[in-house]
């Protein structure tokens, strides 16, 4: 219990912007069209590749006699930049042919 | 100085990924906004790699490493998401969410190793050394992201065709031990002498994997979009953790965005469905029940017409309409959809498509998908207007649609779908469907239409049987 609350204390920061964005997210799309389903998902599905940061901080951080940190780091990286990269050029590709439309 | 440029750095980011997804459900502004958070992640990426430094002060290294992975990623995944068909969309989305899974899960393994390494030889246990919340995200990372990279490639497979449903009995309490079983072992890692403790971890982290297999395996193909926006929420709260480990607020922001929006988005899709998530992730309990139901009803005779036929009937038409549905999208048929249009305009046939909401189960399918043969946008009608234009139409093609032109939507209360809005086909004068057999639709209810005396059944692929349509009209 001690334990929990030191946490809370320490992360209150952290847990504000939790609480914050539990919201706003979902006020934001709140009101989206159901053609937009599928973008908007694939959207969302690129910005949370936003984790490559991790990757790259893991990675960056890593010394350099230590392999298994390296190479699965490396794969991190790989890994993370697939989902950032492929999520926004697939929304991309969606949402191109959503422009006709008007 | 740096730290500084790194913290504006992630404010913009953080901002962009906003104002990304709020844009993104407008349909005006949703392309920008996609690039605009595109944009604000390059700048969180590239800061962090030259600015980011460890508490002792340090930059970061490995760039070598790094940006090869970057290059690799960056390469294979932009040759991806640009080879990939408009059909095969939402099992693309499977797999880079499921990267995202990885990577998430990955970052808590290194982490791990990084913690275990500086206290295997002077402790007895995790619990006495290493502080609880800091344990917590790492594992939460590991297994939130081991169970959305497992399911992902399932949802994946079975968008696909290369796996099948299965089902067994008792399959949810199966799952629901498996679950239990993840938490027993995270708890084991951190009370358990440090000797074993990366044992445990190890279990931790393939039990999640099997728990993602066994969430994704029983939930029909059809519900695959729900399933993979439900898994990229979870993704989303992985990569949360990332950020609550490096006290790195970008990720944090980004992750819990996507964590709250996407499991919004999971609920407004199943009700576009009209079906509750709940549904949806224990439906196969449901279905057989409903099967049974629809097929004890199916009394009515139902009556074929020939391609000949249905070729005069359309070309002496003064309007058609095409209700397209998801035997369309599987026969990959929307270009000969579109060269059927333009014969039968030639000939002077009004054409215009009615497309429900969610037909094809993909919110939005329908509409990339006759986009991407070119089909003018001012022929699609939505769902409202088309219901005021089938009085006044000669013949509605509906080529592999089914539940959303079910009239037991309007008029049987006890039919599972009752309520959910449909194209009221039936008013038009004559009714052609194309399907490929008898059987009921994804819902597994019986459809009355098909009984109904102005109703033609043209059996066959949908993309073959346009085909020959083709070839009959331009005979007549």
């Amino acid at each position: 219990m001690e334990n929990i609350l030191q946490f809370i204390t320490e992360n209150q920061q952290m847990i504000y912007i939790v609480i914050l964005m539990i919201f706003l997210g979902i006020e934001v799309i709140g009101r989206v069209p159901s053609v937009l389903h599928t973008p908007l998902m694939s959207g969302a599905n690129a910005i949370h590749g936003v984790v490559i940061i991790g990757a790259i901080i893991v990675l960056g951080k890593a010394s350099t006699d230590n392999y298994l940190a390296l190479v699965l780091g490396f794969l991190a990286v790989v890994l993370g930049t697939l989902n950032v990269v492929g999520g926004f050029v697939v929304t991309d590709r969606m949402l191109e042919m959503f422009k006709k439309k008007k | 100085m740096q730290l500084d440029i790194l913290t504006l750095a992630y404010i913009i980011g953080s901002v962009t990924f906003i104002l990304g997804l709020k844009m993104l459900s407008n349909p005006l502004s949703a392309r920008k906004g996609n690039l605009i958070a595109a944009g604000g992640m390059s700048i969180a990426i590239f800061s962090t790699i030259f600015l980011y430094e460890t508490e002792d002060g340090q930059g970061l290294h490995n760039y070598v490493w790094i940006f090869s992975g970057l290059i690799i990623g960056s390469i294979v995944g932009t040759l991806a998401a640009k080879k990939v068909k408009m059909t095969a969309m939402p099992e693309m989305v499977s797999m880079f969410n499921g990267m995202g899974g990885a990577c998430a899960a990955l970052i808590s393994a290194v982490e791990f190793d990084h913690v275990y390494r500086e206290f295997r030889l002077d402790s007895n246990s995790f619990a006495a050394v290493v502080p609880f919340g800091h344990y917590f995200t790492i594992s939460a990372g590991a297994i939130i992201g081991g169970v959305s990279f497992a399911g992902s490639m399932i949802a994946w497979g079975k968008l696909n065709g290369r796996i099948k449903d299965f089902t067994f009995k008792g399959q949810h309490i199966v799952n629901l031990l498996v679950f239990g079983f993840i938490l027993v072992v995270a708890g084991l890692t951190y009370w358990s002498n440090t000797s074993v403790t990366n044992i445990w971890f190890l279990v931790t982290i393939l039990t999640a994997l099997v728990y993602g297999v066994m969430f994704v395996l029983p939930i029909g193909g059809a519900d695959m979009p729900v399933v993979i926006s439900l898994l990229n929420s979870f993704t989303g709260v992985a990569a949360a953790c990332g950020g609550f480990l490096y006290n790195n607020k970008v990720m944090l922001t980004g992750g819990i965005l996507v964590g709250a929006a996407g499991t919004l988005l999971t609920i407004l899709m199943c009700k576009a469905m009209n079906r509750s998530l709940m549904n949806v992730l224990v439906g196969s309990f449901g279905t057989h029940a409903v099967a049974a139901g629809g097929a004890a009803k199916q009394a009515g005779s139902y009556k074929e017409i020939s391609v000949t036929d249905a070729a005069m009937l359309m070309s002496y038409a003064k309007k058609v309409f095409i209700v397209p549905g998801y035997g369309l999208a599987v026969a990959q048929a929307q270009h000969t959809c579109h060269e059927l249009e333009k014969l039968l305009e030639e000939k002077g046939v009004e054409v215009k498509y009615a497309i429900h909401p969610v037909a094809g189960r993909m919110p939005g399918h329908m509409n990339v998908l006759l986009a991407e043969a070119d089909v003018s946008y001012d022929k699609l009608l939505e769902m409202e207007n088309a219901n005021d234009e089938f009085k006044s139409t000669d013949v509605v093609l509906i080529l592999g649609a089914n539940d959303v032109v079910n009239p037991a939507a309007k008029n049987d209360p006890s039919s599972p779908i009752y309520g959910m809005p449909i194209l009221e086909v039936e008013q038009a004068k004559t009714v052609i469907v194309n399907k490929r057999s008898m059987k009921p639709g994804y819902a597994g209810i019986e459809n009355d239409l098909f009984y109904q005396p102005k109703t033609s059944m043209l059996f066959g692929d949908a993309k073959a049987a346009l085909q020959k349509l083709i070839t009959e009209i331009k005979n007549i």
